[in-house]
């Protein structure tokens, strides 16, 4: 485990992180919660088809693309169903999100098309095609693969959970991007269950890392509801990966507070005292802690950054009931780039 | 125009490829200094570098997902699958994933891959060196199949798979690789996909076909020529999107339809054709729309004489005809 924070409260912080930007982490992870426990319950409501919650992943995911923000010219993310906190990291607003779950007009990724946060977005540099598991990540590989082809300096960063990594695709994603080298990031957001199937019965190793070494690479695992030690171990892959030194697997161990999807119940597979104890680690009550022990956060503050979360939510909320849902016009469009028939 | 063979119209066509786009590259398992196990890539190692001629792990899969992730960003990969009996670990990844970016993504993002594939029979490969894919890869909407017979064909037909914006399964009839030959121009073209060929004219029966079993239609048309009965043999060289003008203009001709392949009977290409005839020109049939195929066993056995049987031959072909002129 990475320690990135010294204890006895004067903050450590990981170099390129500042108490502004730590305070714009916290802002974000305010308003990725309050999203996240709106369109949950937007789905209990009817209004929402599908949610898979980002709650407890939540500083991994922000923590990373900051690493990836301050440490890169340039990056992009393949991203997957749980990376809520990713999408608006990167520039995708709490509108155009929800306009996704609720499946109406303004959706950017996919029209509608898709499960929410699933399509496309290159100038937003989120790529999130699939609901199955892991085969993501080869199409990062051959990203990274491209852009070294050209001549074109990127960091890749492919997202996937503990389950995927039980997936051939992701054994030989590793294994080329090791290779060659490839400016890959293996990002992996252990919450130690694959739907209801425990760690235990998903791998026999402790850690998803300790597979790295196979593959010729660097495999590190960091509490992931610690946002310095993510931001920390992130940006040292990414600096890896600029050098041309190849590939780094990063485990971020996590808790997964919510069921699976909206459409799991987790109470038949988890106790309550284990959810208990999982929530000691929230991660967006850490940072709070942390931030107010540093005296970075006062309550007025805090209020502050709730209440604004509260209406942009609530802002588009309103906006994406308020919006149609797609119209069939376009139904047979972009099947082929040119309407070849079939 | 020089004479060449299937195989060295495929090296043709991919040499042209790479030095006239410097995004095209090529992967695949032994591609590189064995210049592929049929030599398709002969000599690309030299010319072309490691970095455009990239062997891959035995990992059909990664071969076909690292070649999507390249295309979309903007690369025009081409990957090679040994033996179309490989594709199946390569499946989710062609027909999963990379069929359906373009769609579900609401046009903004498209896979320029070309998926090239020795395919077929009578090769004495067994179970696992034999098999016909293509009905796998028609059934979705978002591919692209070619499965030429000819020379000038492959040639023409792999260029414009280069060139294409969407992803592009490109079988190629290991059986025709050195057993046929033919004249290709010696400058630049290209043929468009989704069109098919009459390779032979008639008037009393159509052969809708492609890849061997067009050349086993030709010489079945010959044989029945001596009988009296005109046969028209379609080519469909491009098995999605199919083109269907060509076939009914055809049918609406000779009246008679007989559909060959080697693929399995059921649930093919033999079947959408047939259902799509019967929706285009049941007025103008004579007789019922048959087939002749390769039948529904799992594939082409290793035995020669199980290899006979499974094969549609020109006399096989002959039969099924005749049978139909005298409906």
């Amino acid at each position: 485990m990475t320690q990135a924070f010294t204890s006895g409260g004067t903050l450590d912080f990981p170099q390129g992180l500042n108490s502004e930007s730590l305070l714009d982490i916290y802002a974000t992870m305010v308003l990725v919660r309050t999203l996240d426990e709106r369109v949950w319950m937007l789905n209990r409501q009817g209004k929402a088809a599908i949610v898979a919650s980002a709650q407890g992943h939540e500083a991994a995911q922000l923590g990373s693309v900051w690493a990836l923000k301050d440490h890169t010219l340039d990056y992009f993310c393949f991203t997957y169903y749980r990376n809520l906190a990713v999408h608006l990291a990167q520039g995708l607003s709490p509108t155009e999100i929800m306009a996704g779950f609720l499946a109406k007009v303004g959706e950017p990724l996919s029209s509608a098309r898709q499960f929410p946060l699933h399509g496309a977005d290159r100038s937003r540099k989120i790529i999130n095609l699939s609901n199955v598991v892991g085969t993501h990540v080869p199409h990062a590989v051959g990203w990274a693969l491209a852009a070294k082809m050209r001549g074109e300096p990127t960091v890749v960063a492919a997202y996937f959970g503990d389950g995927a990594t039980s997936q051939g695709d992701i054994h030989e994603s590793m294994n080329f991007a090791a290779i060659h080298k490839l400016p890959v990031l293996f990002l992996i957001e252990n919450n130690h269950y694959a739907i209801s199937v425990p760690q235990s019965s998903q791998m026999a190793v402790d850690n998803v890392a300790d597979r790295a070494s196979a593959y010729g690479m660097p495999g590190v695992t960091v509490d992931g509801t610690n946002v310095l030690a993510v931001y920390e171990a992130t940006a040292e892959a990414a600096k890896r990966a600029i050098a041309g030194e190849g590939p780094t697997l990063v485990e971020y161990d996590v808790e997964r507070y919510l069921p699976h999807t909206s459409d799991d119940d987790d109470s038949t597979y988890r106790t309550k005292e284990q959810l208990e104890e999982g929530r000691k680690r929230d991660p967006l009550l850490k940072l709070q802690r942390l931030l107010t022990q540093e005296g970075l956060l006062t309550e007025e503050r805090d209020a502050e950054y709730r209440a604004i979360a509260k209406r942009e939510i609530d802002a588009a909320t309103d906006a994406s009931e308020a919006a149609p849902y797609p119209g069939t016009d376009n139904f047979f469009e972009h099947v082929y780039a040119n309407e070849s028939g079939s | 125009m020089a004479t060449v063979t299937i195989i060295e119209a495929v090296n043709q066509a991919l040499a042209e490829e790479l030095r006239r786009d410097p995004n095209v590259f090529i992967m695949g398992e032994d591609v590189g200094k064995r210049g592929g196990v049929f030599r398709a890539t002969q000599n690309f190692i030299e010319e072309f570098g490691a970095q455009r001629i990239i062997d891959m792990p035995l990992a059909e899969s990664s071969i076909a997902g690292i070649a999507m992730g390249a295309a979309m960003y903007g690369l025009r990969p081409i990957a090679e699958i040994q033996f179309a009996d490989f594709i199946w670990p390569a499946m989710n990844q062609i027909v999963g994933e990379a069929a359906r970016v373009r769609y579900g993504t609401d046009g903004k993002l498209g896979v320029p891959m070309v998926v090239r594939s020795p395919y077929g029979g009578q090769v004495r490969g067994g179970l696992f060196h034999s098999q016909s894919v293509e009905a796998y890869f028609v059934h979705t909407p978002g591919l692209k199949v070619v499965a030429p017979s000819t020379p000038y064909d492959v040639k023409g037909l792999l260029k414009a798979a280069v060139r294409d914006d969407d992803p592009v399964i490109f079988l190629e009839h290991k059986r025709t690789y050195r057993s046929v030959r033919g004249e290709v121009p010696d400058e630049d073209y290209t043929l468009p996909i989704g069109v098919a060929d009459v390779k032979r004219e008639g008037t009393d029966l159509t052969i809708v076909t492609y890849g061997l079993t067009v050349h086993y239609s030709l010489q079945a048309a010959e044989t029945l020529a001596g009988e009296g009965a005109s046969v028209e043999v379609v080519d469909l060289r491009t098995l999605k999107p199919l083109d269907m003008e060509a076939v009914l203009a055809s049918v609406k001709k000779t009246s008679r339809a007989l559909i060959v392949h080697e693929d399995n009977l059921s649930f093919g290409v033999g079947a959408e054709v047939s259902a799509r005839i019967m929706e285009g020109a049941f007025a103008d049939l004579d007789a019922p729309v048959m087939r002749c195929t390769g039948p529904d066993v799992p594939a082409m056995p290793f035995a020669p004489t199980l290899e006979a049987a499974f094969m549609p031959t020109a006399d096989k072909i002959a039969t099924s005809a005749r049978t139909l002129l005298e409906y």
